[in-house]
């Protein structure tokens, strides 16, 4: 099965809420708009229910070119990380299935 | 930022419609994300990232109180991977010289 994409939650939004297809755009796009937003701004962000992203900050370590074999520094950088909720978690751990 | 919070800044931005509609929309979203992955769907988000489910193999554990071996079964736990975009723009605030 395809995964779930921008324009299939923009689908359900206008089934289910009526409004139309340029509004329900516009809130799919908002949404990871916003989130997207506060961690470029150094703030994480808590869904309850869902997860929270969080921000590391991770330091300067020893890399290496996987082709050439040569040593390079792998720069200090900000990361993002998703820390699944509860009930997230506790209702993919019921999926029995193989993903698909 | 919370869900409450972000449900705010975009009532504020798509003031054209009412709060509970975007309240809605926002749960909508959330509820379709997680019923999707808990079927065993991939989402994939351009720009932003892609979740998926990983596995973890049955093993066995420590009832910590007791003491007792307990044997967990395998399961599935989400996982995000973010998307280019993302990771630039995250790290660029963070990095300005760098990158």
């Amino acid at each position: 099965m395809a995964a779930l994409t921008k324009a299939d939650l923009s689908e359900k939004l206008h089934e289910e809420l009526g409004l139309n297809k340029r509004e329900v755009k516009d809130i799919v796009e908002l949404f990871f708009d916003e989130i997207r937003t506060a961690l470029e701004s150094g703030n994480q962000v808590k869904i309850s229910g869902f997860g929270n992203f969080d921000l590391r900050d991770k330091s300067e370590r020893p890399g290496r070119n996987p082709k050439t074999g040569e040593e390079i520094p792998i720069s200090a950088r900000r990361v993002v990380t998703f820390r699944p909720g509860q009930k997230l978690k506790q209702r993919v751990e019921q999926y029995a299935g193989t993903v698909k | 930022m919370t869900k409450s919070e972000l449900i705010e800044v975009l009532s504020r931005k798509q003031s054209q419609l009412a709060y509970k509609d975007i309240e809605l929309a926002v749960k909508t979203i959330l509820e379709y994300m997680s019923s999707s992955l808990s079927n065993g769907e991939r989402i994939e988000i351009r720009g932003f990232g892609s979740f998926s489910l990983h596995y973890r193999p049955a093993r066995s554990g420590r009832n910590p109180k007791s003491g007792e071996p307990v044997s967990l079964p395998a399961k599935y736990v989400p996982h995000f991977k973010p998307g280019k975009e993302l990771r630039e723009r995250v790290n660029n605030r963070f990095n300005p010289i760098t990158n």
